[in-house]
């Protein structure tokens, strides 16, 4: 059978989600990002609430992600877009709300931000990219950075003396009595993005029957920070960030 | 038997060259090109082993959603 038998409309398995539009994403080649926006458009089609979503988009890579999913988007200062959401959700009860954030942003400049919301039981979703590297400004140490691991500003590795430990917000958002959801997830294979995209449901759907604050965080790869090819950051992930990080649901509220 | 078809179409140049559909195809279908840059220069990936059983599994792990996979059952 050739090619032009088989590709008709009829016999389609998989195409771009249709609320990702044709902006080429400016992501360096291989980056999580792209997956899980993916996911998340993918997602809110599902769900049927297209008009009705409000996506909140950080400072770090995930800026321009406004540029690539078509649903109103906010864009929050540097950390403060759990705030925002807040104010998104309070205002707009029937609206889907979340937050699409890097470690930089939600564990670091926003950590106080991202506590409070989540202890409020906002009913928002925090979508949390954890490359344990900051990637947009240049492959600097985040708080989630692995022990030993080199970054332009720890060049001979982080030192716990020097540097404390990585921080686990996940494991911390779980103490919380806000939140309803929060688990770890990763999307360096169909399995794994399957997974992930059955969490970030899951969350969306919490938010919307109100049963508090979600929290997905997605141990993703910085192939350009990382200084690595795709391929080889998919594996260094899997091999170092998976310890330090376990898989799977911390907390689930039934 | 039922024999499955698969076929893939991609966005070239929406395509940078990841590798990531490369590695994740099951039936070692996929190839980067050598030669052929698209217009931001990146070898993109294309069906050259004719294997194709429309899994998606390329589609699915293809960070910037340029592959669209079709699938064809004959009896």
């Amino acid at each position: 059978m050739t090619n032009k038998e088989i590709i008709s409309s009829e016999n389609l398995v998989y195409a771009k989600p249709e609320l990702m539009n044709d902006n080429t994403m400016h992501y360096c080649p291989g980056c999580s990002h792209g997956v899980v926006h993916k996911l998340v458009a993918e997602v809110i089609a599902e769900m049927e609430m297209t008009e009705k979503t409000i996506g909140i988009s950080p400072v770090g890579c995930a800026v321009f992600a406004y540029k690539y999913i078509d649903i109103d988007w906010q864009e929050a200062a540097h950390g403060r877009a759990p705030a925002l959401a807040t104010a998104c959700k309070r205002l707009w009860p029937d609206r889907l709300v979340f937050t699409y954030q890097g470690d930089g942003d939600l564990a670091c400049i926003g950590t106080g931000e991202t506590i409070h919301a989540l202890n409020r039981g906002e009913n928002i979703t925090m979508i949390f990219i954890n490359n344990a590297i900051y990637g947009m400004t240049g492959g600097q140490m985040a708080p989630t950075t692995l022990i030993g691991q080199k970054t332009a500003t720890c060049p001979y590795g982080r030192d716990v003396h020097l540097h404390g430990y990585p921080l686990k917000i996940t494991e911390i958002a779980a103490m919380l009595d806000g939140t309803a959801y929060v688990t770890r997830q990763s999307v360096q294979n169909v399995a794994a993005i399957k997974k992930a995209k059955k969490a970030i449901r899951h969350a969306f759907e919490n938010s919307m029957q109100g049963k508090g604050s979600n929290l997905i965080e997605i141990v993703s790869t910085c192939s350009s920070g990382w200084k690595l090819s795709p391929e080889k950051a998919n594996k260094w992930m899997e091999e170092n960030m998976f310890a330090y990080y376990p898989m799977g649901d911390l907390k689930d509220v039934k | 038997m039922p024999k499955i078809d698969g076929a893939i179409v991609v966005d070239v140049n929406r395509c940078k060259g990841c590798n990531l559909c490369v590695v994740a195809c099951p039936t070692h279908t996929l190839s980067l090109t050598t030669k052929e840059v698209n217009h931001k220069g990146y070898h993109y990936c294309e069906d050259t082993g004719g294997g194709c059983i429309g899994c998606a599994s390329c589609a699915i792990v293809c960070p910037d959603a340029c592959i669209t996979v079709y699938k064809k059952r004959t009896e």
